[in-house]
């Protein structure tokens, strides 16, 4: 078999290698880390640096109850707790939500269709390190002592120069940018991955319903995220060449940014959320035995909320004086935009009704996002209604209900997804007792955390207030939600001594035998771990669930009846001389350029030119590096690693024949 | 037309993996310049004591600057048709030229802002220009892009590796070039010919 | 797979040089008559009219010059999507403006 693939990679022999560049060796450790255009190690990447941020957003958090537990509380001063909440809110949607679906849109997808990697291995690696770079940029505001303090969505003129002196909003705006960017590098690669790379026979609605809903949030990304590029660049701008894009002063409307921001903001919140229905598509049916209930409806519900998501930003906004016609309006849509949400509600349930439920820690998770999310959608609906929604917003009634949309429904069924396929990742379980502690510990603080927020924002506690006298009826139930943020946190710490300990009793075992859930879809067919090379030989697709279909048939009575083992249907992991990407060093080189641009920009415009020089030169050695590297572990082919970029840089060298569709050949 | 079929017959939807990229980059594009249009148009009206759009704008001058544009969109599509052919001197040359008229028209796009600048109108005068100059400067930036993109191009045809069947590349430089044409023809009817306020 | 397939194999026969130069020529034509409306006074259609030649010329150079007519209809698709999107959140943006009332 190994020799065929050799064979078989096309146009081996007509390359001639333009590069003037050597392509790194590997070498193990770190320098296959840095230099990795492995879809996996970049998932795992994701996840790790989405982790940490997760701990920083997270000792925020517990800063920001710290200080509310009690009127009056001291713990910090006004300015440093708008730097809090601020910081704790872009990291927790930007540097942990965002990147949690991106690690796993890049370990998963090209597993689920069966592809061999993305269709742009360095463009991954560059989104990965670009994303690394605005997170750390952003985050090196705390050094400086000067912190975005504007809030999440950063109202002008709040912003501009005149009320925001320091340099904490551009560190705001700058950073964003630059994670902007890695969203949308990201967004083309997996758009183009998902239509390209696809197995023979998978057609699109044979997709399992995680590959569509990362679809449908890479075409959000995709048309979003210039919209907030905009902003952020008017922004950038006002504070630093003196322009006048919200400053009123000078006539112009800073509702401006509110729309630019919004129209980014709501598809955001699809971009949020659907990762994590795409999981919990995948758990639930799964640990019921069951096929998903109403497939099409699913992927269906996906695009209209992805399409719908576009037309209700402006309810960001019913207090902004945008007049009554608007209101109405996007009263109405927002409205409309729960019925494909509340589809999917209901056929997690119909998938579940009548199955053979397991409640394994994965289960447990995704069933968590169902009802939470449920109450979070609820509460959502009740601010449609644009008269009561005057009275919640800026209240905690509003952080109430998107800390159940984006905790309750996204983070929950990350941690879903986490349990499902750590042994997919890592090659063993993560321990079931702990994981059960993890999950009630995390819902019920969770629930103590934020139910009462309802309570205190429908009595008038506004948000973002640095603190509140006595006697208004409030301490009670910040105390509580206080208290239920530290449940959450020891929820946190059980997952990572889960973590640890299931690590350390892995350690010497053999890994974990092939499927262990009895799964459905096209990535179990691999071994745990999953081998570098993905695939030993390419599948064939006939059906949805097609893993499950190998296994399991129906005899004359309807009855499901085994036809095949796991281990007779699992690929053995061992093909040899596969033709895979080779390493580079040019994204950690591009992406290190932009922050150095970016503090240019604050201090001192000398520090453009090592920065612009840096993503100069390494886009040019990107373009002349030599398709592949002839002495590489995996180098028999000869081929190309990818097709070139052709955005923003010129594609000079050879036929670019996409890695993936290499793959796509070895048969 | 050899050259594409190797690339065309590996992906599922038939299509090269690098044109789908450039596609999905374009309509991400849309949206960008849409917002910027918009943030213009918002402001248009709001000049302050500043020079008034109508007041300033030299149409018969921004005239014969979108035509060169227009015209750059023409000699990129014949050096693709040369490439495919074969042509590499033809393809050098039309290279050049589109080139040659993209630096034209950053070179008027120069001229106009230097002579607005003179007229008092300058990035911090007023809403108007804030926008004004933004919008323009972004799609100037864009060009400016596209004429080094161009010009690695004619680099490499120089150095001999480009040939026929990297004809995707140019095709790929192309679509970025007649994006950025397209959207001037927009933002020339919109915000030059459409009668602009005055003060 | 196959239907896919099928949509997108269109035949890759570009026109000829001389079609390319023939609407460069109608293009050119348009943007003179475009530019013509700066020094004569059409009355009430200007914008409209404006509109519609915009439109024209966006079309052409779409269609011919970055080869949608021949391509895969998924090429066309990814840019009239981000069209319409734009169109429409940006008109409505206006709209709140009040911009076509002279706001």
């Amino acid at each position: 078999m190994s020799e065929s693939v050799a064979e078989l990679t096309p146009n081996g022999a007509a390359t001639q290698p333009l590069g003037a560049y050597s392509r790194p060796k590997g070498g193990g450790g770190w320098r296959d880390w840095v230099t990795t255009v492995d879809h996996k190690k970049i998932g795992i990447l994701y996840g790790a640096t989405a982790l940490f941020f997760f701990v920083v957003g997270g000792f925020e958090a517990l800063l920001i109850r710290l200080q509310l537990a009690t009127p009056n509380g001291t713990v910090v001063g006004a300015d440093l707790y708008n730097q809090i909440y601020t910081m704790h809110g872009v990291t927790m949607v930007f540097m942990v939500i965002m990147p949690l679906a991106a690690a796993f849109a890049n370990y998963l997808l090209p597993l689920q269709i069966g592809a061999r990697d993305v269709a742009f291995p360095r463009f991954n690696a560059l989104s990965f390190w670009i994303f690394l770079a605005g997170g750390l940029f952003l985050n090196f505001a705390w050094l400086v002592g000067d912190a975005p303090d504007g809030g999440w969505f950063a109202y002008s003129p709040n912003t501009g120069v005149t009320f925001s002196p320091g340099h904490g909003m551009d560190f705001y705006a700058i950073g964003l940018q630059i994670a902007g960017i890695a969203s949308l590098i990201s967004a083309m690669n997996l758009i183009v991955t998902v239509l390209n790379m696809r197995a023979p026979g998978m057609t699109l609605f044979k997709m399992p319903v995680f590959t569509w809903m990362i679809l449908v949030v890479q075409f959000l990304l995709l048309f979003a995220v210039p919209v907030i590029t905009v902003a952020l660049f008017l922004l950038v701008f006002d504070r630093n060449f003196g322009s006048h894009f919200f400053n009123p002063e000078m006539g112009a409307d800073p509702l401006l940014w509110q729309h630019l921001f919004w129209i980014f903001g709501h598809p955001e919140v699809y971009i949020l959320i659907l990762p994590s229905f795409g999981i919990v598509s995948e758990v639930i049916p799964t640990f019921s035995r069951k096929p998903i209930f109403g497939y099409e409806f699913m992927v269906f519900s996906g695009i209209a909320i992805g399409f719908m998501g576009w037309g209700v930003w402006a309810h960001h906004m019913f207090v902004s004086g945008i007049g009554p016609i608007s209101v109405g309006a996007f009263t109405l849509s927002t409205m409309f935009i729960a019925v494909p949400t509340g589809v999917k509600i209901l056929n997690w349930m119909a998938t579940m009704w009548g199955g053979k439920l397991r409640f394994n820690s994965a289960m447990l998770f995704a069933t968590g996002v169902v009802s939470m999310f449920t109450v979070g959608g609820l509460s959502g609906v009740t601010h449609a209604l644009s008269p009561v929604d005057t009275q919640q917003t800026d209240t905690y009634y509003i952080v109430a209900h998107f800390h159940y949309v984006i905790f309750g429904g996204a983070l929950l069924g990350f941690f879903a997804g986490f349990y499902f396929w750590w042994p997919k990742v890592f090659g063993h379980k993560l321990g079931e007792t702990l994981g059960k502690w993890n999950f009630w510990t995390m819902l019920i603080g969770f629930n103590l955390a934020f139910g009462p927020m309802h309570i205190l924002g429908l009595n008038g506690m506004s948000r973002r207030i640095d603190t509140y006298s006595p006697g208004f009826g409030f301490d009670f139930w910040n105390l509580f939600a206080t208290i239920g943020v530290f449940v959450i946190a020891l929820g946190v710490m059980f997952f990572v001594i889960n973590v640890i300990l299931s690590a350390r009793r892995a350690r010497g075992l053999p890994p974990e035998p092939p499927d262990p859930w009895d799964a459905r879809s096209l990535e179990w067919f691999s071994p745990n771990p999953t081998p570098v090379h993905n695939f030993d030989e390419v599948i064939e697709v006939s059906s949805l669930d097609e893993f499950w279909h190998r296994k399991w048939t129906t005899d004359e009575d309807g009855r499901v009846v085994r036809k095949a083992t796991a281990a007779e249907v699992c690929q053995a992991g061992d093909a040899e001389g596969v033709h895979l990407p080779s390493p580079s060093y040019w994204p950690i080189v591009l992406a290190a350029g932009l922050p150095l641009i970016g503090l240019g920009l604050l201090y001192n415009l000398w520090i453009c030119v090592p920065g612009t020089l840096l993503v100069l030169v390494s886009t040019y050695a990107w373009v002349f590096e030599p398709p592949d590297d002839p002495d590489g572990p995996f180098g028999h082919g000869h081929g190309h690693d990818e097709g070139d970029d052709g955005s923003h840089d010129e594609d000079v060298p050879g036929d670019g024949s996409p890695a993936g569709q290499e793959a796509g050949s070895v048969e | 037309m050899s050259s594409e079929a190797h690339a065309v017959h590996d992906t599922t939807t038939g299509i090269s993996n690098n044109k789908l990229l450039m596609w999905a980059f374009l309509g991400s594009e849309c949206l960008l310049f849409g917002g910027l249009i918009s943030a213009y148009l918002v402001n248009r009206s709001r000049f302050h004591t500043g020079p008034a759009p109508g007041d300033i704008f030299d149409i018969p001058f921004t005239s014969v600057s979108s035509f060169v544009l227009l015209m750059s969109s023409l000699t990129m599509v014949l050096a693709l048709s040369a490439i495919q052919r074969g042509d590499i001197r033809n393809n050098r040359i039309w290279l050049l030229a589109t080139a040659l008229l993209g630096s034209l028209f950053i070179g008027g796009q120069v001229y106009e802002f230097t002579t607005f600048l003179r007229e008092g109108l300058g990035y911090t005068t007023s809403p108007f220009s804030s926008a004004f100059f933004t919008l323009t400067g972004f799609h100037g930036v864009h060009v400016s892009i596209g004429i080094v993109m161009l010009m690695s191009l004619v680099i490499s045809s120089y150095r001999g590796t480009l040939k026929q069947k990297n004809s995707e590349a140019v095709e790929i430089v192309g679509l970025y070039w007649h994006f950025v044409d397209v959207v001037w023809i927009f933002i020339f009817t919109v915000i030059y010919l459409v009668p602009s306020p005055t003060s | 797979m196959s239907t896919e397939a099928a949509a997108t194999n269109t035949d890759h026969e570009h026109p000829t040089d001389a079609k390319y130069v023939q609407i460069a020529i109608l293009l050119a034509v348009i943007t003179a008559a475009e530019v013509s409306t700066y020094f004569v006074d059409i009355g009430p259609v200007l914008i409209p009219a404006l509109m519609v030649m915009m439109v024209v010329k966006f079309f052409y150079v779409a269609a011919w010059f970055m080869h949608l007519r021949f391509d895969s209809v998924l090429f066309t698709r990814f840019f009239v999507t981000g069209l319409i999107l734009a169109t429409a959140v940006y008109c409505i943006v206006l709209t709140v403006f009040e911009f076509w009332t002279g706001g």
